[in-house]
């Protein structure tokens, strides 16, 4: 199943159904990662106005999941896919949920921020959640790309990027327990700074999942929850 | 499926599919050829049909899964070109050796057509025709052949009450039935279908379907189909020819989600035909 496989089905309707799934998949990946930049830039900025837009805006990735699941279950029930057309489509169907729920965490960074830009500001949160924001952009384009290039090579290393990320999160969580505990008055805004991190950190899961349906979707291996280096070395065996 | 699965994922993955080498093996092609005259038609297929299961062929037109269902009770016997090379065994045994007779091989192993062919007979006289011709002469163990046969062929209960009716009276899907409760009355040891579903309608194909399914714990199926969705349904194992050769054997669920060949791929998905 490679990405120049898709077309060529006798019935050409068929290829359309799936070509124009697939583009709406990578439309609605576009306006996530658009939604996530924005919230970080909200979030960085002190920029309240922007945090609102952000927050009021997830409605447009929720009808586009929407959308895409009617599309899907079009393809399932008119052209009964099977094999890598199968695949194609189940890993649509789950990598929009993983993308939806990425907006949802994109829209909840934004009310964080909506209130925290009234607040004062401590940099050196900021800075935390810059440096963490920057990686999970990354892995998010990184991830988008890779299913639109359905690139089983660079879905493997993204998703290894995962683990930095997590890492990173446990910097920010231990200094964050660090100065709550030594000043209690800020509690309240290391609490929301906290969630703002944890969402952050959920999308780099969601982002490291999408990684996954791509391997599946190409090499009809289900690497969840099993050990990733074996996969990868798999892999890496099959290609030499 | 998964590379390194934990006791836990074990459980959930109960339907994991099954493994051709762990099956108990009915019948056996080793580099089994066949040629119509010049032409080769079936190159050097190598199979083993599991015992007790249902195997389905799946291929485009012309690329010899009839031929191949043929030779298993030696139906091209009356075709003058044809010409064999390599084995195919029943139960080890050479269906194309001398000594076997042809008569008692297709009482082993039976065939339904793609169109239903009853006799010009009652329904009654349809199913014991068979027993009739095998010796069978007591009037009461050919009723009960005969209604354990429609039973078990899911007909009973729609001609129990009218048995003495012309089967051509019967609609195309009871008359499939009714052919398919002819060939199980003498207990074959294996079934092949030809298209059975091919020429029905859809509530009286999931009927055969249905019935298919219940057959396999009896005896070994083998289908022809034209039809992939229903290989999928009825069948624990498909093989895919293509222009006479065997392309991939393997378990349904493994070959219709994840196929090995790039031909089988192409072909399952509507890439070419």
């Amino acid at each position: 199943m490679s990405i120049q496989n898709v077309g060529q089905h006798i019935l050409h309707q068929f290829d359309d159904d799936l070509e124009s799934t697939r583009n709406k998949v990578l439309t609605m990946g576009g306006l996530v990662e658009k939604q996530v930049e924005n919230s970080l830039l909200a979030l960085v900025n002190s920029d309240s106005s922007l945090a609102e837009q952000v927050a009021t805006s997830d409605y447009h990735v929720n009808s586009m999941e929407v959308a895409i699941d009617e599309g899907c279950n079009h393809i399932i029930a008119l052209r009964q896919p099977a094999a890598g057309d199968l695949r194609l489509v189940v890993a649509i169907i789950k990598t929009i949920t993983d993308l939806e729920r990425i907006g949802d965490e994109a829209e909840k960074i934004g009310r964080y921020a909506v209130d925290l830009a009234t607040e004062e500001r401590n940099e050196m949160y900021f800075s935390e959640l810059k440096l963490l924001g920057d990686q999970v952009k990354t892995i998010l384009r990184e991830s988008l790309d890779a299913f639109a290039r359905m690139d089983v090579a660079s879905a493997f290393q993204t998703a290894a990027t995962d683990k930095a990320i997590n890492k990173e999160y446990d910097v920010i969580t231990r200094k964050l327990v660090k100065s709550m505990s030594e000043d209690r008055a800020s509690v309240e805004r290391g609490l929301k700074v906290m969630w703002c991190a944890r969402a952050l950190e959920r999308i780099g899961d969601h982002a490291k999942n999408i990684c996954e349906y791509v391997i599946f979707t190409v090499e009809g291996k289900d690497v969840r929850h099993t050990s990733f280096q074996q996969a990868l070395a798999e892999f890496q065996e099959k290609s030499d | 499926m998964a590379i390194n699965t934990p006791v836990s994922d074990q459980v959930f993955r109960g339907n994991e599919s099954k493994k051709i080498e762990d099956e108990e093996v009915c019948m056996q092609c080793n580099d089994f050829s066949l040629f119509y005259g010049e032409k080769q038609a079936l190159f050097y297929i190598n199979m083993n049909i599991p015992s007790e299961r249902v195997t389905a062929f799946i291929g485009p037109s012309g690329c010899g899964k009839s031929t191949l269902l043929r030779c298993m009770n030696r139906m091209n016997d009356l075709v003058d070109s044809v010409t064999l090379r390599g084995e195919l065994l029943l139960r080890g045994e050479d269906v194309y050796d001398r000594s076997v007779n042809v008569t008692d091989l297709r009482r082993r192993v039976g065939m339904v057509f793609q169109k239903p062919n009853p006799f010009p007979k009652s329904i009654f006289e349809n199913v014991a025709y068979g027993l009739r011709l095998q010796g069978v002469s007591n009037k009461r163990e050919i009723e009960d052949r005969v209604e354990w046969s429609l039973k078990r062929a899911a007909l009973w209960d729609e001609v129990g009450n009218r048995l003495q009716e012309n089967a051509f009276a019967l609609s195309g899907g009871q008359q499939q039935r009714l052919v398919i409760a002819r060939a199980i009355a003498i207990q074959p040891e294996v079934l092949l279908l030809d298209e059975p579903a091919s020429a029905l309608d859809p509530i009286s194909t999931l009927k055969i379907e249905e019935l298919i399914f219940e057959l396999k714990s009896r005896y070994t199926v083998v289908i022809v189909t034209h039809n992939m969705q229903q290989a999928a349904r009825v069948s624990d194992y498909t093989a895919f020819l293509y222009l006479g050769e065997l392309i991939e054997f393997d378990a349904t669920d493994r070959l219709f989600t994840n196929p090995t060949e790039k031909k089988t791929e192409d072909y399952i998905t509507g890439r070419y035909g």
